[in-house]
């Protein structure tokens, strides 16, 4: 990850790609217009006939001056261009990145819960569909089609060094895409206020080589391997038991949806939507207070005993 | 020598008369805001009505039998007002006394048979955004009537006091303006929830 | 008192027995009775400007604890609902309770001395405008201190507002506030488009009004369409809420889009009517310290309404990322590319003001003088975010935080400032202290710039906004840091300002009738002026009448010390609406409680409708009634009745 995660004025996907330049272009106009202006400024103030009060401001005489009606005009004829400019680069912009790839290589269904990215894979073949939370991969180099969901709020899905924001609205389906252009790991995060953690509702966007992205997919569709050791049998009976109420874990019988699917849980970098890692201790942190660290997530406490957040850690960590 | 402009005029009216005063203007500005109201009200029909499915329409047909001579009713009660402020203007207080009492008993019969109506209907206001739109728009206009008819009555019991005359009546003609727009807003919420889905719209 | 129907104004000269007899017909009564009667505009500006700083106040405490809070990341000084009320309550406080109020609250009291009348066109509805407004600012900080404060910021989408996702009465608060708020805001605009177009001095042709009455005027007009826009948002919201409805819902079939639609429509034009009289103080008291007529004055006034316009057609701007249609976009997009234009035309006319004149600096020049510089700043960051695809980056994200905070506290802090520098003489008869002055404005423009300069960057940097923390390692530790500091100098340059005022009320230098020789007609009366404002009305014969002998326009030359005299009762002269040319004389009311208990009833009424006690909503009602019956009895002075059989006699004294 870059030191500027969520940065956007470098790119490295096409759909941000097309619109980087106009970006720049609109800040050097920006930044060109300030300094024109405050240049003008300065000058115009320092003409002045000096500082003073109110006796000073009656002291100096009253005059018509001259007629600066041409300046105005001569003003509004210079800023009339950079204004055109970027209003047709704007239509030209849209037209290219505002619509859906045509042919996309892959569709994802991503919704927006509070406080996590709920992101389904789709495909012809049912079975060949899965769920997964909060990190995205992607074949690097071909056009991914998003379509966007809202389960609960308003949510919005941004990825800045690949993609413009694009609401999850209830009721509606939008559409975005996304398209990287090399190998990396992009950061996303939701744009829409949507509540007591809207500030820690961010996602990942993994873009890999091909070949190590169906690798990524076969692996997902995989159910989760059995328990071998006796620490994680009574870890996963637990899961079943307590986290299967809101969570899914394919292949046993923790089959909720309304939380972040476990299957895989180990393959992600990150843990509660961005953040915190997804280390030991970090996991274990978080089973037993979520509260602590996302206060006003949806996930409460648990209160498990020392010897139940072993079990249910060891049965956890099997879910690679 | 720059001449110095003064203002003399001569001969100035002292207060409203007839319908020329700071009243009007106010009534009026007021009573655009109203209208913007209703236009907001409309939009969110128009708009809800547009992007929804098949099926929005809880009533593809609405029933014309009480609404449509409701609300011929209430036009005449506009007739009816408009009539007791020719009165008035006309310096015949019995005139201006039967008109005010006329609007005023129309006005209560449209609003008793539109309760009627409201009782009638298969959905409630919680039902879908079709019934609470229906619900709220002809619920925020029958407020309005509301008002109107406390002010019709205000009217008569002012007139009964003698206070108006041709000149002194710009309360008269700002209360009865405002009468008018209620039925005229009417005109709009009728044809846009009684008639547009004849017209074809949200089918 | 005369009742004739019909008089030719008696003709005369200023004198002691005119002004003895125009105090006894417009002065208010000493005391309680007189404070919560009064019908006097200036009374009422004041309270509003007081009131309005107040809430500048409040609202700038809440944002210094919230930037103690993102002063670095992963810090637990708030809890993330504490953070969501404070950011949502300040916004409120600014943008309703702060930023319009303080626009009303100047041209309440400058409005008729700007104008050469003796009042507003209905000054019992002026007293209910500050009293509804007092009132719903109330009802609002009543949530917002026992814990229940607007907790979806200013702009309170749904579905999050709703009562799923929204349980407590945050939310009920807010919207029946609002609603509440809005009416004050109605009266306020009916009042002022009528006194505009009828209650101009003689010979003040709509081209010679200051430009303070355009922007005003406009803002008026605006708000007079649009404000019913959000009150039917919060209403439908609160139904939602309470009632079980589904107009926002898609459980039944309703929209959460239409929420944003309602509310922009009414926000779009909102934040131009909270700037453009601002503007306008700039374009009336910018020329006085640059010792000549403004620039341009027709392309100033056109610009006014052309911004205003504009200002109708670009509310979807705010919703670029909600997936509508490309065609939609686009034409709002240009529109939005468009609107910059009439604004860059005022920058100009400015510049050129200055550039032309030979300007004395004093504070007041400093704060109209550097809020050109502030406005292009907000300007530009604004024309980047009318590119969509631009937008789609920069939106929602601290970028806008440092767009609306440049155009808000440049195009309408900074311009109050200069004109409470401006105006404090007239108002209070003392000067504010000159070298306090410069502090003040150097204080404010470097902690504002070191705040919010570089939130720019950080936006860029990808910070979204409303968030209550935020972690290491994104670039943008250092950035808030400095945004954090900065903010605390805005807030000891404000102090500042209060100190001024304060200390200037009691020790302020004495400022006599015009201590800037400035040209327009407020300034031809004493200061403070008397409660009729002018002796004899004057008649105008430009736009500077007090310049008239020097600028030697060769128009005729404005008539200040003879004029009507209007002093058979509480009078004043009621003119046409383009050429201003005499047509009625106007009868005003008296002080009157009729206001006060108006706004009571409706306070009773809405806090019913909170609570859900019908029986209070009823009460509240009924004293609305019996205060409306009270106000709008045809009364014989104001000749909205003939004399009956049964009036008394006409007496000398006034009825």
């Amino acid at each position: 990850m870059s030191a500027t995660p969520l940065n956007y004025l470098v790119s490295a996907g096409r759909r941000a790609d097309v619109v980087l330049p106009l970006t720049w272009l609109t800040l050097l106009i920006s930044i060109t217009v300030c300094i024109v202006i405050a240049t003008l400024l300065w000058i115009a103030v320092s003409r002045a006939r000096g500082a003073g009060g109110a006796a000073e401001t009656r002291a100096a005489p009253v005059q018509r001056g001259g007629d600066g009606i041409r300046w105005i005009k001569i003003g509004l004829m210079i800023s009339a261009v950079p204004l055109l400019v970027t209003f047709v680069w704007t239509m030209v912009a849209l037209a290219t990145v505002a619509g859906p790839p045509r042919n996309p290589a892959l569709t994802l269904d991503v919704t927006g819960h509070q406080w996590w990215w709920e992101v389904k894979y789709d495909s012809s073949e049912p079975s060949q569909e899965f769920s997964t939370a909060n990190e995205i991969h992607i074949p690097v180099g071909v056009p991914v089609l998003v379509r966007l969901h809202g389960d609960d709020v308003i949510h919005s899905f941004w990825v800045p060094k690949l993609t413009g924001k694009t609401d999850t609205i209830p009721g509606q389906t939008n559409l975005s895409w996304l398209q990287a252009s090399q190998p990396g790991r992009y950061q996303g995060q939701c744009t829409e206020y949507c509540g007591l953690q809207h500030a820690h509702m961010a996602f990942e966007v993994v873009a890999e080589d091909n070949a190590d992205f169906q690798r990524w997919r076969a692996h997902q569709l995989e159910p989760a391997a059995k328990p071998t050791s006796a620490v994680a049998q009574r870890g996963l009976d637990l899961v079943e038991y307590r986290c299967g109420l809101c969570h899914g874990v394919r292949g046993t019988s923790a089959g909720a949806i309304s939380a972040p699917d476990l299957t895989h849980l180990m393959t992600r970098r990150m843990l509660a939507a961005g953040t915190i890692p997804n280390d030991a201790g970090h996991l274990v942190a978080w089973i037993q207070s979520p509260q602590g660290i996302k206060p006003g997530s949806l996930m409460p406490d648990q209160y498990l005993s020392a010897g139940q957040l072993v079990d249910v850690r060891a049965y956890l960590e099997t879910l690679q | 020598m720059v001449e110095v402009v003064l203002a003399e005029p001569r001969d100035l009216p002292v207060g409203p008369t007839g319908r020329r005063g700071l009243g009007s203007w106010g009534v009026v500005t007021l009573i655009a805001s109203e209208a913007a109201l209703f236009s907001y009200l409309l939009f969110a029909y128009y708009y809800t009505g547009a992007i929804s499915n098949p099926g929005w329409l809880l009533e593809p047909s609405p029933a014309l039998k009480l609404a449509l001579p409701n609300t011929i009713l209430l036009l005449a009660s506009s007739g009816a007002a408009w009539w007791g402020e020719r009165g008035l203007l006309t310096s015949r207080r019995r005139q201006a006394l039967l008109g005010f009492a006329a609007a005023f008993v129309m006005g209560t019969v449209f609003t008793l048979v539109q309760l009627q109506e409201w009782h009638s209907k298969p959905y409630s206001l919680g039902d879908s955004s079709y019934a609470s739109l229906y619900f709220l728009t002809t619920g925020i206009h029958m407020a309005h009537v509301l008002v109107g008819l406390l002010v019709l009555a205000a009217l008569f019991v002012w007139t009964v006091l003698d206070y108006f005359s041709p000149r002194r009546r710009l309360t008269v003609s700002a209360g009865v303006f405002y009468w008018h727009f209620v039925d005229l807003i009417w005109l709009f919420v009728f044809t846009t929830y009684y008639l547009t889905p004849y017209l074809g719209f949200a089918k | 008192m005369n009742r004739a129907n019909v008089r030719t104004p008696a003709i005369g000269i200023d004198s002691v027995a005119q002004q003895a007899r125009l105090l006894s017909l417009w002065g208010t009564a000493p005391g309680l009775k007189g404070f919560f009667s009064t019908v006097d505009h200036k009374q009422i500006g004041i309270r509003y400007i007081v009131t309005a700083f107040i809430f500048l106040a409040l609202g700038g405490a809440e944002a210094l604890v919230m930037r103690l809070q993102l002063a670095g990341p992963n810090l637990s000084l708030l809890t993330p609902d504490q953070y969501n009320q404070l950011f949502s309550t300040h916004g409120m406080t600014m943008i309703f309770l702060y930023a319009s109020p303080i626009l009303s609250g100047f041209s309440n009291y400058l409005w008729p001395l700007l104008l050469g009348s003796r009042d507003m066109a209905f000054p019992r509805l002026n007293a209910l405008s500050y009293w509804i407004y007092l009132a719903s600012g109330v009802f609002l900080y009543a949530g917002f201190l026992t814990g229940n404060g607007p907790n979806d910021g200013w702009f309170n989408y749904v579905p999050l507002a709703s009562r799923a996702y929204n349980p407590g009465l945050n939310e009920d608060f807010y919207s029946l506030g609002m609603v509440f708020l809005g009416i004050s805001t109605t009266v306020g605009a009916a009042n002022f488009i009528v006194t505009a177009m009828r209650m101009r001095a003689p010979g003040m042709s709509i081209n010679r009004m200051p430009i303070l009455i355009w922007g005003t005027l406009t803002a008026s007009a605006a708000n007079l369409i649009v404000v019913p826009a959000v009150s039917l948002a919060f209403l439908m919201l609160w139904m939602d809420r309470q009632f079980g409805t589904h107009f926002f819902d898609t459980a039944g079939g309703g929209q959460p889009l239409l929420w944003q639609h309602l509310f922009w429509i009414f926000g779009h034009p909102w934040v131009y009517a909270i700037v453009l009289p601002a503007m306008g103080m700039v374009s009336d008291g910018l020329p006085v310290f640059c010792r000549r007529p403004v620039v341009g004055y027709s392309v100033l006034a056109l610009s006014t309404v052309a911004t205003m316009i504009l200002g109708f057609g670009v509310w979807v701007h705010h919703m670029f990322a909600t997936g509508l249609p490309g065609l939609g976009l686009s034409f709002f997009s240009g529109a939005s590319i468009a609107i910059t234009i009439p604004s860059a035309v005022a920058v100009f006319a400015w510049l050129a003001t200055i550039w032309l004149g030979r300007p004395v600096i004093t504070t007041a020049f400093l704060f109209f003088a550097s809020m050109i510089l502030l406005f292009v700043i907000g300007g530009v960051s604004g024309f980047m975010t009318a590119s969509v695809p631009v937008d789609w980056q920069l939106t929602d994200t601290y970028f806008v935080v440092a767009h609306i905070h440049y155009v808000l506290v440049g195009i309408n802090v900074f311009p109050v400032v200069g004109a409470v520098y401006f105006w404090f003489p007239k108002m209070t008869g003392k000067l504010l202290d000159e070298r306090l002055g410069r502090w003040n404005f150097w204080t404010m423009f470097i902690g504002f710039n070191l705040a919010f300069l570089p939130m720019h960057l950080t936006g860029l940097l990808g910070m979204p906004r409303r968030v209550y923390t935020y972690a290491d390692g994104m670039g943008w530790d250092t950035l808030n840091l400095i945004t954090s500091v900065g903010s605390f100098i805005l807030a000891i340059g404000v102090l500042l300002l209060f100190i001024n005022v304060i200390r200037s009320l009691k020790l302020g230098a004495p400022a006599g009738d015009n201590p800037w020789d400035a040209p327009t007609l407020e300034w031809s009366v004493p200061s403070p002026p008397p409660s009729y404002n002018f002796a004899v009305i004057p008649t105008v014969a430009s736009r500077h009448p007090l310049w008239e002998d020097r600028l030697k326009e060769g128009e005729g030359s404005s008539s200040l010390t003879r004029g009507m005299l209007l002093v058979e009762g509480k009078e004043t002269i009621g003119t046409s609406a383009l050429d201003a040319a005499p047509d009625m004389i106007l009868e005003m009311p008296e002080d009157t409680l009729a206001p006060l208990l108006l706004a009571l009833g409706l306070s009773v009424m809405f806090v019913g409708l909170l609570l859900k006690v019908w029986i209070a909503v009823t009460a509240g009602c009924l004293i609305v009634g019996i205060a409306l019956l009270a106000w709008m009895w045809p009364r014989r002075q104001l000749r909205e009745r003939e004399p009956t059989a049964g009036d008394a006699a006409p007496e000398s004294s006034h009825g």
